[in-house]
């Protein structure tokens, strides 16, 4: 469930931008090129970032840590839940 | 754009053009263009206008030879040009202070010869006295009798004659080897002596102080003073033969000359303050006159463009205005006009003609940037798409993926806007360095690379190669403690062990990747590399297959534009499928195969996927669907068991089928985009051929006994064997003239440039990634190998005194290689992603710029040449 809390949280921010901000520009010679601007920057930041995060939504590998970060990890970041590895 | 023909009277032309010059409205055509430069209308006054700046460059050469700062007007918008009755008294003024200064000149280097010998003469008389005091005669005397006693030969004296001397003055360094000559020449019979001046006197030929001597010899026959005087004459030594003999005429004669130093002295100061007062005056109003000659001489070369008609006296000038601009230029022909009180009302005409005009694009001090950059590659061909304002925002999106790293991108946000802040003061003070006018030109570029190059920084979360933890990793550790310690125990020193944290256990997968950006577990990682370079290759091909699309998607505005249908059916409707057939649909691929696969077993499109190591190969999938491959369907039998292989195998129902249908639709549209258009063009010519063949009538003419044809409403013609009769057919704008053969060639080569093109733009937009880990990676190396030393020394003095030499190194290196060097780097090569791989799917770039006459430009134009 809380995988699409970002996924809407960051799209709709986008949209609004990107939809809602050319609307709030000013009227003036440069009212076209702003609102190119403002359409291109949401789509382009937005397209970044879901690609960025789609990859990580189901990663195939895993990170290769040393030992002793690991332990740190546990220390600092914590366990995983349900039954832990004893290999 | 309109072509347009302009006729003013003869007297107001003047007016009128000045008026025009003052805003950037009008392209003149030079309608003279066979004449001879020395041959047009004002050729005169230009020359008239050169001479005076013949005369201001002179007086400014003489401004700055006293040292006098000229004041510079800056760059004031003010382009009125002032009146034909104040030019010429311009031209009085320059003239006569051309004539002032030059005999100031002369007067002035006069005086100084004339103050030299003064000085020179003031100064033999002194020292021939200090000489005749110390008893040199006596000395002299006693001398050459020795001489003569010693050497019996020659009998260099005539004993009836006196002792005579000479005196002179001789440069210094010239001294020693004269004293030398002069013995060897006398044979040892001259007595010399010399004595300094002590104070270096001016030469007035070259303005430098040249330190002398004064010398006297003494002789005692006619023959020794004529070689004296020989050796003299070599060594260019000033002879003094009225030096007085006695002391008291020489006192006298003394008294004299320094009374008229003293009032030489007066008249030079005078005429130096004179001379000052003067260039003074000129250096305050050097640059206003400059400019005002400039602005007039461009008016008469402009007016060289105009034909001049003789009976009704007015001048006719053919012109390009913008559409928008029409009205402005009617205004400023009225107004010019107005001021020269004329009463012939000015005509402003709006031509038809076949020639292409220039492209204008408007841009104001932030996109003259990105439209400079576009411009770089080709001036637009007219009224076709401009890729500008699109460029305002891809070219520091592709930038930063290239570049991005928060830490760098910051300091290149700060550097940009200081620069644009700071942009009024900086351009007033207008600095000639060019390095620093390139960088100040692209300030809104630099601007906007350093705010996207900081959310790049952010999504990859990369601050000079750390990474942030803002939101809570998803990684947690999926190992037992007692295991881990027992690990740690066992390993052995300085060989640590590694363990792979399973993303089936460690990584979270109900709650979900990293919020925004790359999880930062991966910055501590060994194997982040393999992490990192999927995503951003995934990422370098999905951004440029849309770009890429975007690119085709604006080559159909172009085509709606000029209406031409064939265009749309043959060649965007063949380029898309093409293109979505197999690239968009290996976006769609990657995009699902985020979504559906991961780690653990389980059922995908209704089939049993065994694990991670089944999950599809995509590039060799790619492959396979081009290869049309026989592939297995599923990962794994029916009883469960593992096909070999599996991650070769189809992935969904009916994939083979619908890949097959993709491959033959993208290959059939390949003849489409090579025969179509022609095929298309060649019909309209024969349908046009057959409609004038319809009209055609033969007749004979009576008088000349020629067979004529022509067509039923047009003019009739002689009959010629092989006319290509004009069809109307066709709507592109010169393909009428073009044979068959041209038009083949020409399509072939666009569509093989758009297919090649495709499949190798793809693999070039992988220098996103290229770049992105070569600066993931120098950054990553100035803190291991720099940083982290200082770092890790214990103690807090010594700690403290590294750190602060070596982070003096660490952060010249971050911004000489990593911002300046990779900066550049990044920035070429999305120049090139724009003007190859984006720009060649829609752009044609063959126009020619509109350069409007302005005053502004002329200026500017002058002032750069000034100075360099």
């Amino acid at each position: 469930m809380s995988v699409w809390i970002p996924l809407v949280a960051v799209t709709a921010f986008w949209l609004l931008v990107g939809a809602g901000g050319p609307l709030l520009v000013p009227s003036g010679p440069n009212r076209g090129i702003i609102q190119t601007m403002i359409v291109l920057t949401a789509v382009c930041c937005h397209m970044f970032w879901i690609i960025v995060y789609l990859h990580q939504l189901n990663p195939l590998i895993g990170p290769q840590i040393p030992v002793k970060t690991i332990l740190w990890i546990h220390e600092r970041w914590g366990d995983a839940k349900g039954e832990l590895v004893s290999k | 754009m309109r072509f347009c023909q302009m006729i003013v009277e003869r007297d107001a032309a003047f007016s009128c053009i000045a008026e025009l010059g003052k805003h950037p409205y009008v392209q003149f055509k030079d309608l003279n263009e066979e004449v001879n430069p020395f041959q047009r209308m004002f050729v005169r006054e230009i020359r008239r206008f050169d001479e005076m700046e013949r005369k201001i460059r002179f007086l400014e050469s003489q401004v700055r030879k006293d040292g006098i700062d000229i004041v510079d007007i800056g760059l004031d918008e003010n382009f009125e040009a002032i009146s034909h009755a104040e030019i010429n008294q311009l031209e009085t003024t320059l003239a006569d202070l051309e004539r002032d200064v030059l005999h100031m000149n002369e007067s002035d280097y006069q005086l100084k010869k004339n103050f030299l010998e003064l000085k020179e003469w003031e100064a033999v008389l002194e020292k021939t006295d200090m000489f005749f005091q110390g008893g040199i005669d006596d000395a002299a005397i006693q001398e050459i009798e020795q001489q003569n006693l010693d050497e019996p030969g020659i009998i260099m004296r005539n004993d009836k004659e006196p002792m005579g001397f000479s005196v002179g003055v001789i440069k210094r360094e010239k001294v020693i080897a004269f004293e030398r000559i002069l013995w060897r020449a006398c044979r040892r019979n001259a007595f010399v002596r010399h004595s300094e001046i002590e104070e270096p006197l001016e030469n007035p030929d070259t303005g430098e102080k040249v330190e002398k001597s004064v010398f006297i010899v003494f002789h005692n026959s006619e023959r020794l003073k004529t070689i004296i005087d020989k050796v003299c004459e070599g060594f260019k030594a000033k002879q003094f033969p009225n030096c007085p003999k006695t002391s008291k005429e020489r006192h006298a004669a003394a008294l004299q000359v320094r009374g008229r130093i003293a009032e030489h002295r007066t008249v030079m100061t005078q005429t130096q303050e004179h001379r000052r007062k003067v260039l003074l005056a000129a250096a305050a109003n050097l640059r206003h006159w400059h400019k005002q000659i400039r602005i007039h001489k461009s008016i008469y070369h402009t007016m060289n463009l105009f034909t001049f008609d003789g009976i009704g006296k007015f001048f006719v000038a053919e012109c390009w205005v913008p559409l928008d601009d029409l009205e402005n230029v009617r205004n400023s022909l009225e107004t010019g006009v107005e001021k020269n009180g004329g009463t012939v009302r000015p005509v402003l005409n709006v031509l038809h003609t076949d020639e292409t005009p220039p492209t204008y694009n408007r841009t104001n001090k932030f996109t003259s940037v990105f439209q400079g950059i576009v411009d770089s590659y080709g001036i637009a061909s007219y009224l076709e798409v401009n890729p500008a304002p699109y460029t305002i925002i891809t070219f520091p999106f592709l930038f930063s993926i290239m570049f991005g790293d928060l830490g760098h991108g910051i300091l290149m946000f700060l550097a940009g806007l200081y620069l644009v802040l700071r942009e009024k003061n900086l351009e007033q003070r207008q600095i000639r360095d060019e390095i620093f006018n390139m960088f100040f030109g692209g300030r809104y570029i630099i601007l906007l690379m350093g705010i996207f190059s900081m959310h790049a920084g952010i999504i990859y979360n990369d601050v000079f190669a750390k990474s942030f933890n803002v939101f809570e990793s998803s990684w947690k550790n999926p190992y037992n403690y007692t295991s881990l310690e027992s690990w740690h125990n066992t390993s052995e020193l300085g060989k640590e062990m590694m363990l792979e944290l399973p993303p089936n256990v460690a990584y979270q997968h109900d709650i979900g990747p990293y919020s925004y950006g790359m999880d930062p577990i991966w910055n501590i990682a060994e194997n982040k590399l393999n992490f990192l370079n999927s995503m951003k290759m995934k990422l370098s091909v999905i951004v440029g297959i849309t770009q890429m699309t975007f690119g085709v998607i604006l080559s159909l505005q172009n085509h709606r534009f000029f209406k031409s249908k064939i265009d749309i059916y043959t060649v965007f409707i063949p380029q898309v499928l093409f293109l979505s057939c197999i690239f968009i649909y290996l976006c769609i691929q990657i995009i699902f195969k985020w979504i559906f696969f991961w780690v653990l077993p389980g059922d995908i499109f209704g089939r049993y996927y065994p694990g991670s190591h089944c999950a599809p190969s995509l590039l060799i999938g790619l492959i396979n669907m081009f290869m049309f491959k026989d592939r297995d369907p599923g990962f794994a039998h029916a009883d469960g068991s593992e096909l070999p292989n599996c991650y070769l195998n189809q992935w969904y129902p009916g994939q083979s089928k619908i890949e097959a249908i993709l491959v033959i639709i993208a290959v059939l549209s390949i003849p489409v985009m090579l025969f179509g258009k022609p095929a298309y063009i060649m019909m309209q010519r024969r349908k046009a051929k057959r409609a004038v063949a319809d009209n055609m009538n033969v007749r004979i003419n009576m008088q000349t006994e020629q067979t004529e044809i022509g067509n039923g409403s047009n003019g009739f013609s002689k009959v010629e064997i092989d006319e290509k009769p004009h069809g109307s057919g066709g709507g592109h704008g010169g393909h009428d003239d073009e044979s068959f053969g041209d038009i083949m060639v020409h399509q072939s080569i666009h569509t093989i440039e758009y297919v090649l093109g495709c499949v190798s733009h793809t693999a070039s937009y992988l220098r996103l990634w290229a770049l992105s880990l070569a600066h993931a990676q120098l950054s990553e190396v100035l803190w291991h190998m720099v940083l982290v030393n200082a770092l890790n020394i214990s103690g807090t003095v010594p700690g403290v005194i590294a750190l602060y030499v070596i982070f003096f190194f660490f952060a010249t290196m971050t911004f000489a290689i990593l911002v300046l060097m990779e900066g550049l780097s990044a920035f070429l090569h999305t120049l090139r992603l724009h003007w190859v791989e984006f720009q060649s799917k829609f752009y044609l770039g063959l126009g020619y710029a509109f350069v409007p006459f302005s005053f502004k430009h002329v200026l500017e134009l002058a002032r750069e040449s000034d100075s360099s």
